[in-house]
């Protein structure tokens, strides 16, 4: 029994935990946009990903003219927000009340048209984003990066600036009434069209967020996005379609599960983990995990 | 036999042709509302009426006809602009925000440009002084109210609006003798401070007694229209169009 106990590596577990919580934090900053669309619009946004990866471009190019990681992260979180909006007015509000295949097919052409933007302007090799400090502090036998947990804290703190927004304010209330009817919302005077608009510039400032600062951990090239989108797909699924709580709750859970399993196999097979949570959760509770048992 | 048109006409609707899909729903449907007038609208089920109420507040764009607001033409106007030019809407399965509650629900009217932080307390304080209930739930989500309740609160929330028009759906439908003359009595208020309501119902009595003109639709037309005192609730062209 003692024996079994000494097995466990209790060393990787707590550095594990803590390599879940922050990929975890960074998901769920992707992933709350994107289930903020889905649950205003009924839109699938495909493109959401190539949102995530121009941040990171954006954040790329401010660093090397200004040497600001802060500037950067600001100015590629408002770029991309605005880019949001033109593509939400120009692209996906004709498409409002029709067949949802047809967003699909809209946001799936943008996502390839900004994917080959990047490559075409920006080339196939990766770039790299400088970490605003590169300060280390000693983990068992690991040096473990401070950039890190800030990425965490960032992160918590824009989710959680976003929620105290939908909480308490006007536009907030506007936002989860329009989520909720979309056609009495607009019969109580509040202006829906331009609510998907700014919705949609929200989600996507949050995607090039998170890009900037995912930016340092991983290469910055034109396909980064694909990865991501992939993953917060499937916590969006597992945490439930149009539920913010559900998909952060849902984006840290799977994080940790990957982490974990990480321990005993490679991270390549540990992404498996992902896809068997989410064919358990289509068959057992297709709802999400993470939101009230519906009546 | 026809009553006289109200002379200034607040809301006029002419020759209303709506579809769904391929069903043919109005066929010409024409009457207006008078400023400060109730004026019911009455018919059996699926006749039309709620279909009216939803093309005048711009939530179905009709295929031909028009809506008119003072005299200016509204049609095609987009919903939430119209309810800012003051025509509020009181659905039939009330729609409330089940997650938002009492509180916000009321705030999705009320926080508008241009209202001043006093006013809203006075609007507030009028629609709690008119259903208490809503005030001591003010923190509670919509979903958890009782239907009379959510009936009062879909009310309110069309309140705030500080409508000159309110659009009513079957405020009564489903709900105890009791908190129907509470409705009886919030139409009279109401209308004593100048809002006009266009009143669809399926309660013949309390149309009869509340409004000051009726309408009666039958398949997607107006085929019947006198001031509500004419009417009796056995008078054969009750009978004839409603059944009743």
């Amino acid at each position: 029994m003692l024996e079994l106990l000494d097995a466990i590596p209790y060393d990787q577990i707590l550095i594990q935990t803590l390599n879940g919580i922050v990929t975890g934090m960074i998901l769920a900053l992707i992933a709350s946009g994107l289930t903020l669309i889905f649950g205003i619009m009924d839109v699938v946004n495909f493109a959401h990903g190539e949102l995530f990866m121009l941040g990171a471009y954006i954040g790329v190019v401010v660093l090397a003219t200004s040497g600001s990681f802060w500037l950067a992260l600001l100015i590629a979180t408002l770029v991309v927000a605005l880019l949001g909006a033109a593509l939400q007015i120009t692209t996906l509000r004709p498409l409002l009340g029709r067949d949802p295949l047809t967003t699909i097919l809209a946001t799936f052409g943008i996502s390839l048209v900004l994917q080959n933007y990047a490559l075409w302007q920006f080339g196939p090799v990766a770039r790299k984003i400088q970490e605003p400090f590169t300060g280390h502090f000693t983990l068992f036998y690991l040096e473990y990066p401070f950039y890190r947990l800030l990425i965490a804290a960032l992160s918590a703190a824009i989710i959680g600036g976003f929620w105290l927004f939908l909480k308490h304010g006007t536009f907030g209330i506007w936002i989860r009434a329009t989520t909720q009817d979309r056609v009495m919302a607009q019969a109580m005077g509040i202006p829906v069209p331009w609510v998907h608009t700014a919705v949609f510039a929200i989600g996507a400032g949050m995607a090039a967020a998170s890009g900037v600062l995912f930016g340092p951990l991983v290469g910055v090239n034109h396909a980064m996005g694909l990865d991501w989108i992939l993953k917060a797909f499937i916590v969006v699924v597992v945490g439930g379609m149009g539920s913010l709580g559900g998909s952060i709750a849902a984006s840290i859970f799977i994080s940790l599960l990957e982490a974990y399993a990480s321990i005993w196999v490679s991270p390549a097979q540990a992404v498996i983990v992902s896809f068997v949570v989410l064919i358990l959760t289509l068959l057992f509770r297709p709802t999400g995990l993470f939101v009230p048992t519906p009546k | 036999m026809s009553p006289d048109a109200p002379v200034e006409p607040l809301v006029a609707v002419e020759d209303l042709h709506t579809y769904y899909g391929k069903s043919h729903i109005l066929h010409g449907v024409s009457l207006c509302v008078g400023k400060g007038e109730v004026v019911g609208l009455l018919g059996r089920n699926g006749v039309g009426k709620s279909t009216t109420l939803k093309t005048i507040m711009g939530l179905i764009h009709p295929d031909r006809g028009k809506v008119l607001l003072d005299g200016t033409p509204i049609t095609g106007l987009p919903a939430h602009k119209l309810a800012r030019r003051g025509i509020g809407y009181v659905p039939e399965d009330r729609r409330i925000f089940r997650l938002l509650t009492v509180m916000e629900n009321l705030r999705t009217g009320l926080d508008r440009h241009g209202v001043t932080d006093a006013r809203k307390r006075e609007l507030l304080d009028k629609v709690f002084a008119f259903f208490p209930v809503l005030a001591e739930r003010r923190n509670q989500a919509g979903g958890t109210l009782s239907g009379g309740e959510q009936q009062m609160l879909a009310i309110a929330r069309a309140i705030m609006l500080e409508p000159r028009i309110i659009l009513l759906d079957e405020p009564t439908e489903g709900l105890m003798p009791r908190m129907v003359s509470q409705i009886r009595e919030i139409i009279a208020v109401l209308n004593r401070e100048g809002v006009a309501i266009l009143l669809v119902e399926q309660n013949v009595p309390l149309t009869l007694e509340a409004s000051q003109r009726v309408y009666i639709m039958e398949k997607g037309a107006v085929r019947h229209h006198a001031a509500a005192a004419e009417l009796k609730v056995g008078d054969a062209v009750i009978h004839q169009y409603l059944g009743v």
